[in-house]
């Protein structure tokens, strides 16, 4: 009898407690006046713009920072516009830039944005020596000659110096990157500890002049960013910004329908499928940066002959795998510059043809084929990608054995040149043509001793030195349209003959609520806009 | 008065020999406590440098030239020995400091303070939620034994023990949040009530009380109920098995045989007697699966965005964030001794014979 009576009084509760939570978790949808967003946000290690490298860091850091020269997120492909500089010029040996501070810019803390302000950041970038500072340095600045090279002569006029003649769009797109934002100096300089330049302090703090300010920062869990009401570019229509670390896809997806997040970026083709029939629900489409290869390495006797090369470029399946398993999340793409990019490259000349590639395996004196070994990373996507090349390259008696490792194992093998075969990705660091031509198209010394294990054109022991002094011509041509032509022809060669066979170009899949407008992720040049979002 | 004396010199002599055995007692409990937190901290080294991750890699990136790499190298202190590095790293932990998280920029000690709450206050609920039913339907169970109430109690149980946990979250969220909207979504709260009321404790359901905002302790236990009753589940199924097992042992005893002979009732027979002698062994039961729940589910807390010890630990542990890695390790070793410790007492508490 009184086990019957506890287990009612059980029941009981329980039916008590659903009840009071019902009435409590009707209230859904997000303020008309606030952005939540989910994303994977465990990549960011610091908050400080001349720290940070990371996707989801390089987010924050473009809505709370500005630059020189920015970009309009309404017209990406203009390329670099006026920022918190509103004019500059270039002196006549192209080494002197000369930049005019915009009037009336104000940081966060109200201090006016001055010239000095603008080169105590650069400086600071170069100074600190963090991961990103290669961006600035390549241009000859060093912590030796930085208050040389980089100066305010008063607060209206920031003078930079590089070492050598460059390109000016190549300088200017550099000075657009997340490591040349503006800081306040006057507050970080505040906290300095030890002559870190501050570091410590802007890790977890902010100290710009951007359309948001942080609010805080949980890491693994959320930041929170609040409204600049006097922003210069516009009055964002959000006063608050929320971004979650939702790491399921599912999860997101589930928050996105009921309406408790507006913006849903880390979808997986399965769950945007699964939303394509709801109304309330958009689902954008954008080209990011990451390009995925294959690189066979030039110290095997086979594999460095050109018509082995040119074979396996039609033994894979591009269309079959972006039309499977890459469905969504790439598109085929066959040039080292992503699309959107200055010199973007749109031809393929490559598809899958057995008939073809038989014919010039038996030109290369490899009929019967040969065995090679792959090595991947052990990411899913990757992997799948060399199980169908492994697969496509069987057909024609080339029989692959893959390898499969954690990133340090495989990517140690790669920078050690001891592979045959390796799969993999590369995002741009900035958001010039350089980035990607500097280190798939260039490599000044093609020796062991040399170890240049930034350029993947080293990795693969690649020797060109005519396509090397192209590439540097290019970095220093003065016309930007003259520019663009020579980063095409270079691609046009290097897809042909180049022991790379890019094969595509990452598509990023963003779900939002219908009523969220103008968010903007960013392409392959740059970040995500909040302030342009309305609802 | 000599009467007096001569009783109380020996009852004196009695006293000061027990607290002797007692101290006695306690610094062998403290030795063997602090040797197993070193042995801990020595395996949590070790597979963490043997791990195939870089550390360095994790803080600089892919693309650093070797200069910057270096540079994090010599910071992180990897140049020196690797007994050189166990000894600064004892040093340090044995002053209360265990550095700095490569990942979040901020002392270990502080991120394990933010995240640990979120922990403690889901699997406190689970874990009461596995009591309040597991307990019970134990004894039923056993009670009942191959009647259908074992055997529903039996499929109950394994069911919860067989599912996998990031099936029942997901299919528990698609249900109760996404078609019923009975229970609140993934995180700790709704986005509006986040940052309103001040930390004190650190739990939300807690804090909102401390502060008398009734409104978030109702959003907050709407966030919170689906994913404790989950974990709850899963040491219910615990729980419920272990109640039925020790309640047939007993149940068998001649005691009960006497008691009922004695005419006493069914209920006081069952849940007085018999279930009075099984919550002694239960509590080591519930002690474990309590410090389980406390180490934090991963796969729970990805789910429902829960910003836990567990999710902590694991992406600390993938990046080879070693000072977050050995801190969460020795707060989850510091529990499960903790939890013993206190398991041992209550036995004493509840058995005279351990007295």
């Amino acid at each position: 009898m009184k086990i019957k009576n506890i287990l009612k009084g059980l029941v009981f509760a329980t039916a008590v407690s659903a009840t009071a939570l019902s009435a409590s978790a009707t209230f859904a949808g997000t303020p008309d006046n606030v952005l939540v967003v989910a994303n994977r946000i465990d990549d960011i290690v610091s908050l400080d713009p001349q720290e940070l490298f990371e996707f989801a860091g390089s987010d924050y850091a473009n809505n709370v920072y500005d630059t020189l020269v920015v970009f309009d997120p309404n017209d990406l492909s203009k390329g670099y516009q006026p920022g918190l500089a509103e004019s500059w010029t270039i002196s006549d040996d192209g080494k002197t830039f000369t930049f005019k501070m915009a009037k009336g810019r104000k940081f966060h803390s109200g201090n006016a944005v001055t010239a000095h302000d603008a080169a105590f950041s650069l400086q600071r970038a170069v100074g600190m020596k963090k991961t990103p500072s290669f961006i600035l340095t390549q241009f000859g600045f060093n912590a030796d000659n930085l208050n040389a090279t980089i100066k305010a002569t008063d607060d209206d006029t920031l003078v930079v110096t590089t070492d050598e003649k460059y390109a000016p769009s190549f300088v200017l797109n550099c000075f657009t990157a997340v490591i040349s934002s503006i800081v306040d100096s006057k507050v970080v300089k505040s906290h300095e500890v030890d002559g870190d330049w501050g570091n410590v302090w802007l890790q977890t703090n902010s100290a710009g002049s951007g359309a948001y300010s942080l609010v805080n920062w949980k890491p693994n869990q959320s930041y929170k960013l609040k409204v600049n009401g006097d922003y210069w570019q516009k009055k964002p229509a959000m006063k608050s910004v929320i971004v979650r670390h939702i790491a399921e896809s599912a999860t997101q997806r589930l928050l996105l329908e009921k309406g408790d997040i507006d913006v849903a970026r880390n979808l997986t083709p399965t769950d945007v499928e699964g939303i394509s029939g709801n109304s309330d629900i958009a689902v954008d489409n954008d080209l990011r940066g990451r390009i995925m290869y294959i690189s066979m390495n030039q110290k095997d006797p086979i594999l460095s002959k050109p018509k082995v090369r040119e074979a396996l470029r039609y033994l894979i399946d591009y269309e079959g795998m972006t039309n499977s398993f890459l469905k969504g999340q790439y598109v085929v793409h066959q040039a080292f510059l992503p699309l959107t990019y200055m010199g973007e490259l749109k031809d393929k000349p490559f598809s899958l043809n057995l008939a073809k590639a038989k014919k010039l395996l038996a030109e290369a004196g490899h009929a019967d084929g040969f065995d090679a070994e792959i090595i991947v990373r052990n990411a899913q996507e990757r992997i799948q990608i060399a199980q169908s090349i492994q697969n496509t390259f069987k057909q024609a008696g080339i029989n692959i054995s893959l390898t499969q490792g954690t990133g340090k194992q495989i990517l140690g093998k790669y920078r050690a040149r001891d592979f045959q075969i390796y799969v993999g990705a590369w995002g741009p660091d900035y958001p010039d043509p350089h980035t990607n031509a500097d280190t798939f198209a260039s490599n000044p010394n093609n020796t062991d001793e040399a170890k240049l294990t930034g350029k993947l054109a080293w990795r693969n022991a690649w020797d060109i030195s005519d396509m090397t002094a192209r590439t540097k011509a290019a970095v220093q041509e003065t016309d930007n349209a003259k520019r663009a032509a020579m980063y095409i022809d270079i691609q046009k060669e290097h897809q042909m003959t180049s022991p790379f066979v890019e094969m595509f170009q990452k598509n990023e899949q963003t779900g939002r609520r219908a009523n969220v407008k103008g968010f903007v992720t960013g392409s392959a040049v740059t970040q995500v806009f909040y302030w342009t979002v309305t609802k | 008065m000599s009467n007096a004396v001569d009783t109380a010199t020996p009852k004196r002599r009695g006293f000061s020999a027990s607290l002797l055995k007692r101290l006695k007692s306690l610094v062998t409990v403290l030795f063997s406590v602090l040797l197993t937190l070193v042995g801990l901290l020595f395996i949590t080294f070790i597979i963490g440098r043997v791990m195939p991750i870089d550390p360095v890699l994790a803080i600089v990136g892919e693309r650093a030239s070797q200069e910057i790499y270096d540079a994090a190298y010599i910071s992180l202190g990897l140049d020196k020995p690797l007994f050189v590095q166990f000894g600064l790293f004892l040093k340090q932990i044995a002053q209360g400091d265990f550095g700095i998280s490569n990942l979040t920029a901020r002392p270990v000690s502080e991120d394990i303070i933010r995240v640990f709450p979120a922990t403690l206050e889901l699997a406190s609920l689970g874990t009461v939620f596995g009591i309040v039913f597991g307990i019970p339907m134990g004894v039923v169970a056993a009670v009942n034994e191959g009647k259908w109430q074992d055997q529903v109690v039996r499929f109950v149980g394994l069911f919860g023990y067989s599912m996998p946990i990031f099936w029942i979250g997901l299919v528990g969220l698609i249900i109760f949040y996404g078609i019923l909207g009975w229970v609140g979504g993934p995180g700790r709260l709704d986005i509006y009530y986040e940052d309103v009321i001040p930390v004190v404790t650190g739990l939300v359901l807690i804090d909102s009380l401390i502060e008398g905002d009734i409104d978030i302790f109702w959003n907050a236990f709407s966030h919170i109920i689906l994913p404790a009753s989950i974990l709850g589940y899963y040491s219910l199924a615990y729980i419920s098995r272990m109640t039925r097992s020790f309640m047939l042992e007993q149940l068998s005893q001649e005691y009960i045989t006497t008691a009922r002979v004695k005419g006493l009732s069914e209920h006081t027979v069952v849940w007085r007697h018999a279930l009075g002698n099984v919550m002694i062994p239960l509590i080591t039961v519930i002690a474990l699966s309590y410090a389980n729940l406390l180490e934090g589910s991963v796969l729970t807390e990805i789910i429902f965005a829960w910003p836990g010890l567990g999710s902590y630990l694991t992406t600390a542990l993938l990046s080879a964030d070693m000072n977050a890695v050995i801190g969460g390790t020795v707060v989850v070793g510091m529990i499960f001794v903790g939890l013993n410790l206190l398991s041992d007492f209550l036995y004493k508490v509840v058995d005279p014979r351990a007295r």
